[in-house]
């Protein structure tokens, strides 16, 4: 993989706060390592204070690395150039909110250098991307939360960023909110651009992510691809079939499946990956008919739960 | 562009606070007092107009200047709004100046208008006593101004005090009385020096000089009494003050601008 492939690189990282006046340390994340390729969503998956956010807000220059470094997009995180080029939607949006959507994107826009027609069109184009065209001379302080974090995703791709990078944008949202938020994430990733977001929410991340990276009392106790995670975690393979004969199923529970029978199908659980396509010849010498393997995975929810009770 | 577009928004954020209003009132209601003040005096009345006026606009601008000004940073944080303007292309020092300008802006507007409704006080005064308004001593009328120019320098220096306190500390309570301090003492600063110098060498005498050097002097912006009696308040005195006023403000803003530089916002 080509270095300018690689938008996030965290090496080694490290953030240690001093607590009260005693000064009493708690490392919020510990010798962190992690890459983000370029054109992926990577979820950044975690429980709560697991260390999501401080990462994140290290790769943002808002806070320092005791030790460790972060680069994004090669330059290191605490260059200001390189931020014109990320779009940064914060944990829970606190936005000025007695702006109306309008003066609230020109702000941010502003910041990026962007005027006269040019931050106009964007803002329009942004305001129908997120559904807020009607809300467009709305204060703030109005909004539902669904609103606000749709604005906060708008405000985030204000300069046209290449990377994205959103702190729990599904936290507090209806199904309805979070699959508006899901859908905005994949046309950005259409557009070939890369979104990295933490959650707490497993469902969002089986759905759309790529890569899923996940946290656990500051260390990264897992990152791959989904099915890489997954798929070394097969639980059963689940054959169901019809026409067997009593006398095969028989056999094959001697060999240490298990046998369900309903009316018409019949649904064998072999354990053992390897004893799959031999189970399967033996169906059809039976002339039975095989109507579906399937393997049976751990869920991510499973592998996650598991997780967190092996860190406990 | 950056510095300006945050020091627009500061301003916009500050007019539609209600605190500015507040005390914007009563100083106007203060200035409007002293005309009942004045009616108790033989003669006169105009300079005791000018002379509650002038320090109803110093001491409310200062409180403007004290609550805004430490708010400017720590509501920032406690509303989380900072995450997301350092996480855009703006270096840290360019915000605290932003900030700064916008709060400056905004005294600057309410010092005009505390100084319009003196003037027009100080008119209805003279009008009350079947005074031809054009046949006043204009020389005080215009020095007014002079006091009201030194007064807005004195809450330049104390606004960026209250924003330094404000760049470190999370507590408003603490960088208010913080600022306070430092606004009251900066006004004893002259007897501070003469204390220190009759001490003998001491613990004592070293703090106390301690806040000599430190502190500024903020009685050098005072020139209230002068133009009340009319004594003359020289341009070089008015650019030598201005110019200190100038230097201690950078050495404020550029100390600021080095705590927050180093802060992390959890």
């Amino acid at each position: 993989m080509n270095m300018e492939d690689i938008v996030i690189k965290i090496e080694n990282l490290t953030k240690v706060f001093k607590k009260g006046f005693r000064g009493k340390s708690v490392a919020a994340i510990k010798g962190l390592n992690l890459e983000v390729n370029e054109g992926e969503i990577f979820g950044f998956l975690g429980p709560n204070g697991a260390g999501k956010t401080t990462t994140i807000k290290i790769l943002m220059g808002l806070i320092y690395p005791t030790t460790g470094k972060a680069w994004i997009l090669n330059k290191e995180a605490t260059d200001v150039e390189v931020k014109n080029r990320i779009g940064f939607l914060p944990e829970q949006p606190y936005f000025y909110d007695y702006l109306t959507s309008r003066e609230f994107l020109r702000f941010y826009g502003q910041l990026f250098g962007l005027e006269g027609d040019e931050l106009r069109t964007r803002m329009n184009n942004l305001l129908t991307l997120v559904g807020l065209e009607d809300a467009a001379d709305l204060q703030l302080h109005k909004f539902s939360k669904g609103m606000l974090q749709r604005i906060g995703i708008a405000q985030a791709l204000i300069n046209r960023p290449d990377l994205i990078v959103l702190d729990e944008p599904m936290s507090g949202l209806d199904p309805i909110g979070r699959k508006e938020i899901r859908d905005i994430i994949l046309r950005l990733k259409e557009d070939g651009k890369t979104v990295f977001f933490s959650t707490h929410i497993i469902p969002d991340v089986e759905m759309i992510c790529d890569r899923v990276g996940i946290l656990m009392k500051g260390e990264l106790v897992n990152v791959g691809r989904l099915d890489e995670i997954m798929d070394a975690k097969v639980k059963y393979v689940e054959i169901i079939a019809r026409n067997v004969s009593k006398e095969m199923l028989a056999y094959m529970e001697a060999m240490g499946s298990s046998v369900y029978e309903t009316w018409e199908h019949v649904s064998i659980k072999v354990e053992d990956e390897n004893r799959v396509d031999g189970i399967l010849q033996l169906i059809k010498e039976g002339k039975g008919r095989v109507v579906s393997v399937i393997p049976q995975r751990e869920t991510l929810e499973e592998h996650f739960i598991k997780k967190i009770g092996g860190a406990s | 562009m950056k510095v300006l577009t945050i020091a627009r928004n500061t301003f916009r954020e500050a007019i539609r606070d209600r605190i500015l209003y507040n005390l914007l009132f009563f100083a106007l209601l203060m200035i409007a007092v002293s005309l009942l003040l004045a009616t108790l005096t033989v003669g006169e009345q105009s300079k005791i107009i000018i002379d509650i006026g002038l320090a109803s606009i110093n001491i409310f601008g200062a409180l403007i200047a004290i609550f805004l000004g430490i708010g400017l940073i720590i509501k920032e944080i406690e509303k989380r709004t900072i995450y997301n303007i350092l996480s855009k292309p703006v270096p840290r020092y360019q915000f605290i100046i932003g900030k700064y300008l916008g709060l400056l802006i905004t005294i600057m507007v309410n010092i005009i208008i505390m100084g319009a409704g003196l003037y027009l006080i100080l008119i209805i005064n003279e009008l009350r006593w079947g005074h031809d308004i054009f046949n006043v001593n204009l020389d005080i009328w215009l020095d007014i101004w002079k006091a009201i120019y030194l007064i807005f320098i004195e809450l330049m220096v104390v606004t960026a005090i209250a924003l330094m306190f404000s760049t470190f500390s999370s507590s408003s309570t603490l960088s208010a009385i913080f600022t306070i301090a430092a606004y009251i003492i900066g006004h004893l600063t002259e007897e501070l020096r003469l204390i220190g110098n009759k001490l003998p060498d001491s613990f004592m005498k070293s703090t106390i000089n301690f806040f000599y050097y430190f502190l500024p002097n903020l009685d050098n912006f005072n020139v209230k009494g002068k133009v009340v009696h009319g004594i003359y308040v020289s341009a070089s005195y008015i650019s030598l003050v201005t110019l200190y006023g100038l230097l201690y403000i950078s050495v404020v803003l550029l100390l600021s601008g080095v705590i927050f530089q180093r802060r992390d916002f959890k």
